[in-house]
């Protein structure tokens, strides 16, 4: 069980507001991700639903049970750590088995739950190590085995994967995924990243300056963006976003159209401008187009290839039907 | 070119020369005082006897038979080692809660603490000696044990804070996630991690205790006094028995020499901590 509601929760750092009072509610099971630039305060939500952080007002309750007050020890939550926070004077098995040694368990269980862990975790060679004999990935899922040794209500994640190169990233993203999968337990996952959010979520939570912009699936995100924020943040490479005539002819103040929702044709369509860079991922081309008049430049992304070169002028055609309207203030017409 | 040709002889020759020098001129004193005990106290003053001389127990036989330096040494032992025990066991605790969970007065209270240390001795002397008169603990080991880790506290607070610093607060968190109290986080990461800075601390207090001369002096007759106290009664006024004081200093000084040559390696790392980061 692990079903987390946060109420008027907010934080103060002496004077400054990080985090105005706001509620959220973490389904038991659900895989929920905080998104946002960095500075937006969504570590510190995370450090407080841990107990790490002291709530400047409001309360947390863990399946019905006001936890506010209560110590992070005894909150029943596992974290894993940017920096990993192994223990470096403990071998790979005395880290993974010191939860279990605190929670003062025979030494036969916690060498069997040690024992699990690190089958699933691909540790078991590493056992006798020391942490810093370990690779980055190899820290990680130290981390990792640390935290589900002890069978916790909810898994917190803080940025885990910010540590490691590209292609273990994308490894651990799909680890970690398979994990939730298997377990179902509740987890929340801190990062900047949007696409970790997108690919991992099934609860995305969007913050900027400490504010909720929007919460929703990852698909809802993507096709329903609630504000210009959240439609510039979700969505790579960036959609486009302009505002003048342009946009007032579709009766809103900014209009918005993704890459992959423009179409290109080199004779004719509605927007003209040049081509800017051009790059071909071979599966993908994104071109950067500039002199639309609209902005400064747009993207379009394009499935395959398409042969184009620097300056030359191309057309484009938004998909009527994926164009997204926002109003004066930024919010989302229907 | 020139200027890297240059600082490299100076780093293969004026480097070691002037090492050498500097650890010479420091010795110096020890080794004089060394060469001294061995010599009778009319030989000591004699300058035809500077370095030729003939070598005699004379000085330490007399300092054990007639000055009950094991007495001194005792105390000297009991003290130190409380004293730094003590002294631990609270600036631990102390500089953990410091380092890892501060507050906005932090750095003012360990300046307060080091402010502490501002205060001259000598302002003091006289109420602390009334005092220690007045409960019952003049001359006592008590007496002197609080009194050694009193002033050796903000010192070890200061060292300690420093060392703790160094280890990162997720570490410390990741305790708290995994179910440790503060004892624990202490004893189960703290002390573990931090062993290296605590050994170091540990031996200084324990230096500066042995060797401490102004208070144990004035605030012992016989039941506590330590081996410094011994040192102050050997030291005629008339400037004589320069072979006796000799001795008894070389007595006093030569286990925590040896403790310190054991323990170089603590030591240097501990008084450079923080320097060289």
């Amino acid at each position: 069980m692990g079903r987390i509601v946060l109420d008027q929760v907010s934080k103060c750092f002496g004077d400054v507001e990080v985090i105005p009072p706001l509620d959220l509610t973490i389904e038991d099971g659900e895989f929920a991700v905080f998104v946002g630039p960095s500075g937006c305060g969504k570590s510190t939500l995370l450090r407080m639903i841990a107990g790490l952080e002291d709530l400047t007002s409001g309360a947390i309750a863990i399946d019905g049970e006001d936890v506010t007050e209560v110590p992070p020890s005894k909150r029943g939550l596992a974290m894993v750590f940017q920096s990993y926070a192994l223990y470096p004077h403990m071998t790979v098995r005395k880290n993974i088995g010191f939860p279990l040694r605190m929670e003062k368990m025979g030494q036969a269980e916690i060498d069997k739950r040690v024992e699990t862990a690190s089958q699933s975790l691909n540790l078991t060679d590493y056992l006798d190590r020391k942490p810093g004999q370990l690779s980055g990935g190899q820290r990680q899922r130290v981390a990792i085995g640390r935290a589900i040794v002890r069978d916790p209500s909810a898994f917190l994640f803080d940025e885990p994967l910010s540590n490691l190169d590209a292609a273990l990233r994308v490894g651990m993203r799909l680890e970690i995924s398979e994990m939730h999968a298997r377990m179902k337990t509740t987890m929340i996952y801190v990062t900047h990243d949007q696409v970790e959010a997108m690919t991992m979520a099934d609860k995305i939570v969007v913050l900027q300056a400490g504010v909720i912009e929007q919460v929703g699936s990852p698909l809802d995100l993507y096709h329903k963006p609630q504000n210009v924020f959240v439609a510039g943040f979700i969505g790579s490479p960036k959609m486009n976003l302009f505002s003048g005539p342009e946009a007032a002819k579709h009766g809103a103040h900014t209009i918005g159209i993704r890459p992959e929702h423009t179409d290109v044709n080199t004779t004719d369509g509605m927007w003209e401008g040049r081509v800017g860079v051009a790059e071909h991922l071979g599966s993908d081309t994104f071109i950067h187009i500039h002199d639309t008049g609209l902005a400064d430049m747009l993207t379009v992304r394009i499935t395959g290839d398409i042969a184009v070169k620097h300056g030359d002028k191309i057309f484009l055609t938004p998909q009527a039907d994926q164009i997204h309207k926002f109003d004066a203030q930024g919010l989302r017409i229907e | 070119m020139a200027i890297v040709a240059q600082s490299s002889k100076f780093s293969t020759y004026g480097r070691p020369i002037l090492a050498w020098g500097v650890g010479l001129l420091f010795f110096f004193p020890i080794f004089w005082m060394i060469l001294t005990s061995f010599k009778t106290d009319a030989d000591a003053v004699k300058p035809e006897h500077l370095i030729f001389f003939t070598p005699t127990l004379e000085n330490y036989l007399n300092m054990t038979q007639n000055y009950d330096y094991w007495r001194f040494a005792r105390n000297s032992v009991i003290t130190a080692v409380s004293a730094t025990v003590f002294t631990l066991f609270v600036s631990i605790p102390a500089a953990y809660a410091m380092a890892f969970n501060p507050t906005r007065r932090t750095k003012d209270v360990l300046m307060w603490m080091l402010s502490t240390k501002m205060l001259p001795a000598a302002a003091v002397l006289y109420p602390m000696i009334f005092l220690a008169k007045g409960i019952g603990l003049y001359d006592t080991h008590i007496l002197v044990i609080a009194v050694l880790s009193l002033i050796n506290l903000p010192i070890a607070i200061w060292m300690l804070f420093t060392y703790f610093k160094e280890i990162p607060k997720d570490i410390i968190e990741a305790g708290k996630m995994d179910g440790v109290n503060t004892w624990g986080e202490i004893k189960e990461i703290l002390i573990p991690l931090a062993w290296g800075g605590i050994a170091s601390t540990a031996l200084l207090i324990f230096i500066f205790c042995w060797n401490e001369a102004y208070w144990t002096v004035r605030l012992t007759t016989v039941d506590a006094a330590t081996l410094s106290k011994l040192i102050e009664g050997n030291r005629a006024p008339e400037g004589l028995f320069f072979g006796r004081l000799s001795a008894v200093s070389t007595a006093a000084v030569g286990p925590i020499v040896v403790l310190g040559w054991f323990c170089q390696k603590q030591l240097v790392q501990g008084l450079t901590f923080g320097a060289v980061k």
